[in-house]
């Protein structure tokens, strides 16, 4: 198990309090100028050295999406950082405790990681439901400007750099960054074509480099502690700590910081008290939040929670929100409410998303009593098909995703209910 | 959201709220807001300023607020936008309320992992006290609305009311939470869970038990 000292967010329960003195005596703004004066490019290198892949869901590797800001503006505008803290992913849970128990972390990893991409200034774009957090957020950043580590001048590096926070209003869509970039601009959240890319022309068509919460709160400790450190966990490809976050069926739900490729089973008998019901009673996992496939119990008890074990059996680490469902699931239904979901957050942009969402989780509710076909099965699968892929950006791909690992899991438990309602109706005449 | 539409524009809404402007405070609040974007770039804070009537409404009206739309059209002259723009993203996001609203908005989380821990019994338990989706209570202290994953998972099911967060929420425990909002009272927010601070596993933390007591600095063990 990993070590407490070597977790990153160590008050990440919040038994300690989240201000500015505090976050000091834990380690957090110590000496930060001289991070900042070994120069943009080694603290690329570094993280780059480091392994560190995007927390946010897609795991791009982060020192590499930095290195894609210019290095000089040409043509005068400036760069932007923008912090995705839109955490609306259902089962993630992990950016709203960085937020409201070590804020400070945050904001030093925006110095960090603005003056490493050479930004004028940071937004963090937090989801508007996070009402209380928030409100942690602009005091701890009001606490900040006031000690001089940033704004003018930042820690006494002679580097400018400006921390602003951006709520949202609910739109789970705003998760995805060019939609948050147009948010941020104060139109509807909806996603822009690419390219151009964000780095090329983003926010207020400056180059902009979006970054979740945790990639950015963890790159001061890896400065401080060095790439081998952080590198020095996990498997090759998958290195360092992570968040995960655990909802459902086991018997404690918690947050936890532990090391990337921990051993599915480990991870809940190490922190949740197993299952409930015990392993016998475990039906399915969806290891990444909700937009992943879900995986049966077989193969998920060994799997290593990282990006690569969670692809090698057709899911992936997404967010690492990890959603546990024992055998009194009702499995269609926790699909078609996950189909609900998507169909209530797409933003009505394109067209296969804005139908095709309405249309599967009209679909999954016929399957849930069993009310359809046999072939419709094939037919809702072939829907997904046409939506994935088909679409601006990839919500279209989440809403199918899930529907496509219950087909291939679960297509018997399908027929039995299409069968059964047969049957009934069969009786009933 | 096909679901949601906009009160009509009447000769009595007009009335009622054409004179709409920011009191002090939300003013100093809304100029703080623009700020914190560059120059020329004022719609960047439609959002805040969107948020900062809809409370302000709620201030007069003894509720949690909604956006007339002579209010929207307010912010747009405030921002210098086209009345269109700004209803695009009133009825774009979702915590905008489009219609009046009660004292307390209740809001329910019913995805995925909110459901697997019961968040049936939670929509039951506001029902049986005469809650309809959608819809305001008569006496005017209610407003129940379903909500999509709310970022509490590892403490479901959970209800937003007003500002504050309610997890780990049985039927019996919502129950007193509601009874106390009626008497008005403020009950305590967060982790309803008898003993649980807020996501650590239940009965104790796992890891870093040293923080429990102490602002504990693990750099001596690097």
């Amino acid at each position: 198990m990993l070590a407490d000292k070597d977790r990153i967010f160590t008050n990440v329960y919040g038994f300690q309090p989240w201000n500015l003195d505090a976050a000091r005596a834990r380690g957090d703004w110590d000496n930060t100028k001289d991070i900042l004066a070994k120069g943009q490019d080694a603290i690329i290198d570094e993280i780059k050295a480091s392994g560190l892949r995007g927390r946010g869901g897609a795991g791009f590797p982060t020192g590499m999406k930095w290195s894609f800001m210019p290095k000089e503006s040409k043509d005068g505008r400036p760069s932007f950082l923008v912090i995705n803290a839109d955490e609306s992913e259902p089962g993630s849970c992990k950016d709203r405790e960085i937020i409201r128990h070590d804020p400070h972390k945050l904001i030093e990893g925006a110095l960090v990681a603005g003056f490493a991409m050479r930004a004028r200034a940071a937004y963090i774009y937090i989801r508007g439901e996070y009402i209380r957090e928030a409100e942690t957020l602009f005091t701890a950043v009001q606490e900040a400007y006031d000690a001089g580590l940033i704004g003018k001048n930042a820690c006494g590096s002679g580097y400018d750099f400006d921390v602003f926070v951006h709520r949202g209003a609910g739109a789970y869509i705003c998760g995805e960054e060019t939609a948050m970039i147009e948010s941020l601009e104060g139109k509807k959240g909806q996603p822009r074509l690419k390219p151009p890319f964000p780095a090329g022309a983003g926010l207020y068509g400056c180059p902009t480099t979006v970054n979740n919460v945790e990639s950015i709160a963890v790159a001061p400790t890896i400065m401080r502690r060095g790439s081998a450190w952080f590198s020095s966990f996990g498997r090759e490809n998958n290195k360092g700590t992570k968040l995960f976050q655990i909802s459902g069926h086991v018997e404690k739900p918690c947050v936890v910081e532990e090391e990337m490729g921990i051993p599915f089973k480990d991870l809940i008998e190490k922190h949740c008290g197993g299952i409930r019901g015990g392993w016998d009673n475990l039906l399915a996992v969806i290891p990444g939040g909700s937009s992943v496939p879900l995986v049966p119990a077989a193969e998920i008890m060994d799997a290593p929670m990282d990006f690569d074990g969670l692809k090698a059996v057709g899911s992936g680490l997404g967010t690492a929100a990890v959603i546990v469902m024992d055998k009194s699931t009702d499995i269609v239904k926790a699909i078609s409410r996950i189909s609900y979901f998507y169909k209530h957050e797409s933003c009505g942009q394109c067209t296969p998303c804005r139908e095709g969402t309405g249309w599967m989780w009209r679909m999954m509710e016929r399957l849930r009593v069993g009310d359809a076909q046999p072939e419709e099965i094939d037919m809702l699968f072939q829907v997904t098909k046409q939506v994935e892929g088909h679409t601006i950006c990839a919500l279209g791909d989440a809403a199918a995703w899930p529907i496509q690992g219950l087909i291939k899991h679960f297509r018997p438990e399908l027929e039995r209910r299409i069968a059964d309602a047969g049957n009934m109706a069969e009786a009933a005449e | 959201m096909a679901d949601r539409y906009i009160e009509p524009v009447t000769a009595e809404l007009r009335e009622r709220w054409g004179a709409f402007a920011f009191s002090p405070g939300w003013e100093e609040k809304a100029k703080a807001a623009i700020t914190r974007y560059p120059d020329g770039r004022q719609k960047s804070a439609v959002m805040a300023l969107l948020d900062f009537a809809q409370r302000q409404v709620g201030e007069e009206t003894n509720t949690q607020g909604w956006l007339p739309i002579p209010v929207m059209e307010y912010v747009a002259a405030y921002l210098d936008m086209p009345v269109i723009r700004v209803v695009e993203v009133a009825t774009f996001y979702t915590m905008y309320n489009l219609v009046p609203v009660g004292r307390y908005h209740v809001q329910v989380c019913g995805t995925t992992p909110c459901w697997l821990r019961g968040s049936d019994e939670v929509m039951e338990t506001c029902k049986k006290r005469g809650m309809k989706k959608g819809h305001t209570t008569e006496d005017g202290l209610w407003t129940l609305t379903e909500v999509e994953c709310m970022g509490n998972c590892a403490s479901a099911p959970m209800v937003q009311i007003n500002d504050d967060n309610f997890e780990d929420l049985t039927g019996e425990r919502l129950d007193a939470v509601l009874d106390a909002l009626a008497e008005g009272k403020t009950p305590k927010a967060g982790t309803q869970e008898p003993g649980r601070h807020t996501v650590e596993p239940v009965g104790g933390p796992t890891t870093l038990t040293a923080m429990v007591d102490a602002n504990h600095d693990y750099r001596g063990e690097w």
